[in-house]
């Protein structure tokens, strides 16, 4: 069995469906992080802190990380923006406690990315570090951003993900933020199709009515069907919401125990060509397959008998 | 101050002092004592004042740190809070 049609799942991380947001100055909230159950965290020096305490917090953040237990969480740090004068401070002072990745809020155009990849390579050399393993997740949260964003995608060779940010786009689109969100249709359609296009993850902006869940859900929903591979989350209350709208279909599963099964055997026997139910499955659709069994084993599905 | 935090107070002086109280003073006494000096140390002598909520390590760390940063910054003149 050939490559291209075993496909290799193009993903090979840990499926990431939910990033809690955590103020970066707030021990007692952080150090609860493995209770919360998310799959990573998003440690805010930005919008969660203060002027006042921006030192504080970029010390707390750095400390934390070298330090503390994470449990299963991925650890990433929000940092202030390229604009402003936090911005290389934080990443002098977080890089070197290896993060997984660092979410650049403002990119409006692929130089901010390149500007921050300089930055972090650059701490990365002094400090005598693995070059290029803190990743870039690239916020985009202006017009100017959204319209660029294939090529902001492909701006830097650190750059992981890309994330909507919802609340400062609709702000600059001079438009409110609503319920169903059909303000940001075209910006989440944009920011999915140039992440894929790139073969990064995409992540969607928060929802930020911590009351109604119903909301939550309905947007969870959308941005599982729009290709999203995972949501921020503003509270821990929302984190079993948006891995709910993640759960596979039972069905769809059942077929792709199936194709990966029939890949597997294709493999054995040397053929290059599968087929499924009576139907041609080709390369994508076992990519497909392999990574919505690993996304079933989160729920406790490791095998077709567990449907 | 929220819980699991702690406050500290840098105030240049003649030489190093720590006054430490809060609800787990007695569990965790020498353990800030070891902490807060070995900080200390990289810095000018100082009075530390802390008054702790139940802080973590890695906290009290930090708040030490940035209140020492602070206070150096400010050329000595007065204290810094956290």
């Amino acid at each position: 069995m050939n490559e291209a049609i075993i496909g290799k799942p193009a993903e090979k991380r840990r499926p990431c469906r939910s990033m809690l947001y955590m103020p970066g100055n707030n021990p007692g909230m952080m150090q609860h992080v493995p209770a919360f159950g998310a799959d990573s965290v998003l440690l805010d020096l930005e919008d969660a802190v203060s002027e006042r305490e921006k030192d504080a917090a970029r010390r707390l953040v750095s400390h934390f990380i070298r330090e503390v237990d994470f449990g299963d969480s991925i650890v990433t740090v929000r940092v202030n923006g390229a604009d402003t004068p936090w911005f290389e401070r934080d990443l002098e002072e977080v890089i070197p406690s290896a993060p997984a990745a660092v979410r650049v809020p403002k990119c409006h155009s692929p130089e901010d990315v390149r500007h921050a990849d300089d930055l972090i390579g650059r701490i990365e050399r002094e400090r005598g570090m693995a070059l290029g393993r803190i990743k870039i997740h690239a916020m985009l949260e202006t017009a100017h951003g959204i319209e660029r964003a294939f090529e902001i995608a492909r701006a830097s060779d650190r750059l992981e993900a890309l994330t909507l940010g919802g609340q400062d786009l609709t702000a600059d689109m001079g438009v409110q933020k609503t319920r169903d969100g059909v303000e940001l249709f075209y910006a989440r359609g944009r920011v999915v199709m140039a992440a894929k296009a790139a073969g990064l993850m995409a992540f969607d902006t928060v929802w930020t009515d911590i009351e109604d869940m119903e909301g939550l859900k309905n947007e969870a929903r959308l941005a599982v069907q729009m290709g999203f591979t995972g949501k921020a989350a503003i509270h821990p209350t929302q984190i079993d919401a948006i891995h709910e709208a993640y759960r596979p279909d039972a069905g769809e599963l059942r077929r792709a125990f199936r194709i990966v099964d029939a890949a597997e055997r294709a493999q054995r026997e040397g053929k290059g060509v599968i087929s499924v139910d009576g139907r041609m499955v080709d390369g994508p659709i076992v990519a497909r397959a392999f990574s919505l069994m690993e996304l079933g084993r989160l729920y406790g599905i490791g095998q077709e008998a567990d449907l | 101050m929220e819980s699991s935090d702690c406050m500290v107070v840098v105030s240049p002086s003649d030489g190093y002092a720590l006054e430490y109280g809060g609800q787990n003073e007695a569990i965790f006494k020498r353990r800030t004592e070891r902490i807060v000096r070995e900080i200390a140390e990289r810095y000018a002598p100082a009075e530390v004042r802390i008054q702790d909520r139940g802080a973590l390590e890695a906290t009290l760390r930090a708040r030490v740190e940035t209140a020492f940063e602070r206070a150096s910054r400010e050329d000595g003149q007065g204290g810094s809070e956290r």
